[in-house]
């Protein structure tokens, strides 16, 4: 499935859903759902600093593709990653790179995109490209 | 005892109608910042449309009313703290400018290799860092009076503490995480008793008690305006004239100045000595309007209702199943601190904006007191006399519902 398919198929499950608390309680399932990481990545080296909610980011090349694990401390957070994890996990990083992310807009949870909300996803989606860019380089070598 | 006329007092702050998410605004975060009575923001407009000129160097009528608004402003901000001289007013930016200020001042002046500054350990980051950064330059030691459980200061500890290499101590007046109200005037006796000079961080303490400075005897007493239901960006560094006096210029510029030639400056005589620059004089007159407006209404009155909104909220949340208080001294402001179990504070906090109500989350700039108390933040709402018990049961409900949906 394709980067843009899925983002269609997330706005197309929160459609279906009422308003603020039906979205978080959706979020929290997620959050609940998303396995807790690996011990090994639960670390410093992992940590996404967003001031308030931790958010712990790790990225492995399995063939082509990169392959994300996340976690966060924080359950509304922790879903919210979900739903990054789930659009940009198992695809190249060129396709990674060239992806427009406008999903989160679409279903109404803006307001946890901005950077000036201390949640660490904005800060997640720019690692989630760095490991991208990193990776593809490693590619070409 | 009279009904304090809130409904009257939430009139005068235009932003409390507001909406938010549709639902009206109950602001928890007055530890943060305070909002406006329209007497401040009528000021602060009127001024500039119609008065606006630099103070303290022209010849123009409009120059000498701004001075003169000015210097009445520092005589109002004398009056409310009960300071002796008005010389010992000194405008700056806010709380952390004024720490800055003195930790820089009496730092180069007075610390020398091995001596020491004794802090507390619920101090806010601005009146950490700039004193760790004073004893790096100085080759100096940072020392951290404990606290206890209910977040108290340990006071024998604290005697102890004092020694004969304590230099100076810097203690928060009212914790902002837990609320506690320290005892400055008998920790101050102490240290005067070795000749230690007490500086105090009133930034939480100033908007919900009365004050006064030769009672309290303090040798520096901090705060900002935007807390105090004025504007932001200005703040108030009182300090003892001798010890003013005695400390060298922290910043340089206009304003400060007797005399300038390249070999030599003199500096111009307090309070002007600490005010590099174009002071921030409309924003000092809009802090003076501020005070002039709570006094208005009475800092006792303030306090008394403040007290019955702190004990409404602290039994209501003490009650509430599972969820654990930080800061519970019998002498404390209308601040709470608290974390529901195994909910994380930004979880508790994102539910809360849904319902409108404005909290803090977070470590509140205290992480060394949250590293005290092995937690990793709380959420903290603070409240002041705009404040209703109708506001705290939104919160309880609030809460209800974020144990619903994640205990």
């Amino acid at each position: 499935m394709t980067i843009e398919a899925i983002q269609q198929e997330i706005i197309e499950e929160f459609a279906g859903l009422g308003e603020w608390m039906e979205r978080y309680n959706y979020l929290i399932d997620l959050g609940k759902d998303l396995p807790a990481i690996d011990p090994a990545f639960r670390k410093d080296e992992y940590l996404i600093r967003g001031c308030q909610s931790r958010v712990w980011l790790n990225a492995d090349l399995e063939g082509d593709r990169i392959v994300f694990t996340a976690d966060s401390d924080a359950i509304i957070t922790k879903g919210l990653a979900a739903l990054i994890i789930r659009v940009f996990t198992n695809h190249t990083p060129a396709e990674i790179l060239a992806a427009n992310l406008d999903f989160i807009d679409k279903i109404g949870l803006k307001e946890h995109l901005s950077p000036t909300r201390s949640n660490g996803l904005v800060a997640m989606i720019r690692q989630i490209r760095y490991y991208a860019m990193a990776y593809k380089a490693k590619m070409k070598n | 005892m009279e009904i304090f006329p809130v409904e009257r007092i939430r009139e005068d702050f235009p932003i409390l109608k507001q909406h938010v998410y549709g639902k009206p605004l109950v602001y928890f975060d007055n530890g943060a910042t305070t909002q406006k009575p329209v007497r401040v923001i009528e000021t602060i407009n009127r001024i500039h449309r119609e008065q606006n000129a630099s103070i303290h160097r022209s010849v123009n009528w409009m120059s000498d009313h701004m001075t003169q608004l000015y210097e009445d402003a520092r005589k109002t901000i004398r009056a409310f703290i009960g300071a002796g001289k008005i010389s010992e007013i000194i405008f700056t930016a806010g709380a952390t400018a004024s720490i800055n200020a003195v930790a820089f001042s009496f730092g180069e002046t007075f610390l020398e290799p091995g001596d020491e500054v004794l802090i507390s350990t619920m101090e806010h980051h601005s009146n950490i860092v700039p004193w760790q950064l004073a004893c790096e330059r100085r080759g100096a030691r940072l020392k951290v009076i404990p606290i206890t459980d209910a977040g108290t200061i340990e006071m024998d500890a604290y005697r102890n503490l004092l020694g004969d290499k304590t230099r100076i101590v810097a203690v928060t007046h009212v914790s902002n995480t837990l609320g506690t109200i320290n005892p400055v005037k008998e920790m101050i006796r102490l240290a005067h008793e070795r000749d230690i000079p007490v500086l105090v961080d009133g930034a939480q303490a100033i908007q919900h008690t009365a004050v006064n400075m030769v009672d309290l005897d303090c040798d520096f007493y901090v705060f900002s305006g935007h807390k105090v239901y004025g504007p932001t960006g200005i703040g108030i560094l009182y300090g003892k004239e001798q010890w003013l006096e005695r400390l060298p210029p922290y910043q340089g510029g206009g304003d400060m100045i007797d005399r300038v030639t390249f070999e030599k400056t003199t500096f111009n005589e307090l309070p002007f000595k600490f005010e590099a620059g174009t002071s921030n004089y409309i924003g000092a007159i809009g802090m003076a309007e501020a005070v002039a407006y709570i006094s208005e209404i009475g800092m006792q009155a303030i306090h008394e209702y403040e007290t019955g909104l702190r004990d409404y909220a602290a039994g209501l949340l003490s009650a509430f199943p599972g969820l654990s208080q930080y800061g519970t001294a019998p002498d404390k402001t209308a601040i709470f601190s608290f974390v529901l179990n195994n909910v994380h504070p930004f979880d508790t906090g994102m539910i809360l904006d849904k319902f409108g109500i404005a909290v803090r989350t977070g470590t509140h700039c205290t992480m060394p007191l949250m590293n005290r108390f092995r937690i990793e933040g709380t959420v903290r709402a603070s409240l002041c006399f705009y404040n209703t018990h109708q506001e705290i049961d939104r919160l309880m409900e609030g809460l209800q519902t974020v144990t619903d949906m994640l205990a």
